[in-house]
């Protein structure tokens, strides 16, 4: 069965393949277009995504197995993305990640029963300097210590 | 007193917006350069300027646009906005506060080298960022500065931002090219160079966001004075980021060729809480490790070559007593091993094994073999793979376990 695409979604994806030479190179951005609308990517929006952009299903696969942001499982309300790269680890993140885990009874790479958050650790994100830092879904978040996280989680609803 | 380049309209208030970026005379570079110079005098002149690239392979901009073979094919650019490399944070900071720095770039070189389509691949990440270069692009085709006719001079140009997802190896310059082609991001075998066969099997250029911020103020300013506010063959500034156990964690734009002591202690205001300092990673993760008394050096590339270590995206990580050397190995060789694309075996398994090795240290099982077998295993990853993730991988592994060998034998079972 094909997943439902709402309209807007619809619209976005014709706009952003118009802006490539040629249409397989929206891969990446069409995919980031289905996530964002079903959550993640499952395997009929994987086959609906080969058909829009006339490409194997496998090409699909491919690109959604390789890269660290595309999901085939479903993640919590909430992604929480740790960096426990260098700077980040020199500051602490170990301890921070160790936090994380007690609070929510997860280890990394797994959801709360209530899907709202999933725990991940991650390569270095790009912000150094207010390290040690994480990402939530789309949002940074530095100069963390266990308050600041406290905070942060409660401001999530 | 030198002048700021890239940062100087950081602190304004809406930096990013085209209003303030003109009223600081933004813009009167891409006039100057499509109304009053020819291609050939941009390109003369960038060369001259010696602006050697930002993303961390140090080539000049100016020699690499020169290989662009005049053919009968589309052409294009591609702004390297990855920012993989741990440790690095300026380009980001760049989009995010003067974006039409960036796009005042691209339209210069686009127009020196004859290209119509420019890609901006900004990494996943920034969500936030490659929104606002959509917007800092939207206000620039409104002003006339991007579209069909530009500044009504007939040169057209396309930017379109294209986000990865997340792999490191998309900052090299091959995986980003297959990576916008839609494929997994899967470096190429060189030559051919991109220069002749890139994008789509065009033409294709393809430069640091860094790199292309400075080329409005050599259109402007001439290379003659971009080489005063650095050295003669590395001419311009630099966005050192520094990060780790320092006061005054960020970003600080100098002259290329700045004593990393002084980038440290003067500029980032020396080591947090009186931490006494272990080591420096001077370049991004992938550039060999100094020790403490190794950092009275000059931050350009030919200092740092001859120092054994490598200057790459001048992102400085200091590293304090207190901090295990073995955790600082760990961090490395996890973060190889996580990234190795895996086409090339001796990335792919070798990354795996040291990550493996260096995980039983962690955990106190470390034998005498086992420094041997990483340093064995780096060196059979250098010089063996297809892009230079191989190397950025054995480089800095094995001058850690060189360089703090007693540290890291203490950790061993006697």
């Amino acid at each position: 069965m094909s997943p439902e695409f709402s309209e807007q979604t619809k619209k976005k994806i014709k706009e952003v393949i118009s802006r490539y030479p040629r249409m397989e190179a929206s891969l990446l951005p069409v995919l980031h277009l289905t996530q964002q609308e079903f959550g993640y990517l499952p395997e009929e929006a994987e086959r609906a995504v080969a058909k829009m952009l006339r490409i194997k299903p496998v090409r699909v696969r491919e690109a959604v197995t390789f890269y660290t942001m595309l999901h085939s499982q479903k993640k919590g309300k909430y992604h929480i993305q740790v960096c426990s790269n260098l700077t980040c680890s020199i500051l602490g993140a170990e301890k921070l990640i160790d936090y994380l885990r007690n609070k929510l009874k997860i280890e990394p790479g797994e959801t709360t029963a209530d899907s709202k958050f999933t725990l991940s650790t991650v390569e270095c994100l790009g912000a150094c300097e207010a390290a040690p830092c994480m990402q939530i879904n789309f949002d940074y978040y530095g100069n963390l210590d266990k308050k600041r996280i406290d905070s942060i989680l409660e401001s999530l609803d | 007193m030198k002048e700021k380049i890239l940062t100087k309209n950081f602190g304004l208030k809406n930096s990013f917006k085209i209003d303030v970026y003109l009223e600081k005379k933004g813009y009167t570079a891409v006039r100057k350069a499509l109304k009053e110079m020819t291609p050939e005098q941009i390109l003369d002149e960038v060369k001259k300027a010696n602006l050697r690239g930002r993303g961390g392979a140090g080539f000049p901009a100016g020699v690499k646009w020169s290989f662009v073979p005049d053919v009968d094919k589309p052409k294009y650019l591609c702004a390297n906005a990855d920012e993989g490399e741990p440790g690095t944070f300026k380009d980001r900071y760049i989009m995010a506060h003067d974006p039409h720095l960036l796009i005042e770039g691209v339209i210069i070189t686009c127009f020196c080298v004859g290209i119509h389509h420019a890609f901006i691949y900004i990494r996943g990440e920034y969500e936030a960022v490659a929104l606002r270069l959509e917007q800092a692009i939207s206000e620039a085709y409104e002003k006339g500065f991007l579209g069909k006719n530009i500044l009504k001079t007939g040169f057209k140009l396309d930017i379109t931002v294209h986000r990865g997802a997340g792999a490191y190896i998309c900052g090299e310059e091959t995986g980003l090219l297959e990576s916008l082609e839609g494929k997994r991001g899967y470096p190429r075998l060189k030559p051919p160079f991109p220069a002749s066969i890139g994008l789509f099997q065009c033409p294709t250029v393809i430069n640091n966001v860094e790199t292309l911020s400075n080329v409005p103020a050599i259109i402007l300013k001439g290379a003659d004075w971009f080489c005063q506010q650095g050295l003669p063959g590395d001419g311009g500034t630099r966005i050192f980021g520094v990060s780790g156990m320092v006061k005054n964690p960020g970003i600080y734009e100098l002259p290329v060729g700045t004593s990393l002591r002084d980038i440290i202690f003067k500029h980032a205001g020396g080591m947090k809480e009186g931490k006494t300092l272990k080591a420096v990673i001077p370049g991004g993760m992938s550039a060999p490790i100094l020790r403490a008394d190794e950092i009275d050096l000059k931050m350009d590339f030919d200092s740092l070559v001859e120092a054994k270590s490598m200057l790459g995206s001048a992102a400085i990580i200091v590293i304090d007593e207190e901090t295990p050397i073995l955790e600082v190995l760990k961090a490395v060789a996890k973060f190889y091993s996580h990234e190795s694309c895996g086409q090339c075996t001796p990335c792919r398994i070798g990354t795996s094994w040291i990550n493996k090795i260096v995980k039983r240290l962690v955990q106190g099982k470390g034998e005498q073999e086992d420094l041997k077998a990483i340093l064995r295993l780096a060196n059979n990853i250098l010089g063996k793979t297809l892009c230079p993730l191989g190397d950025a991988a054995a480089m800095p592994i094995s001058s850690i376990v060189e360089k703090f060998n007693d540290e890291l034998e203490s950790s061993l079972i006697q």
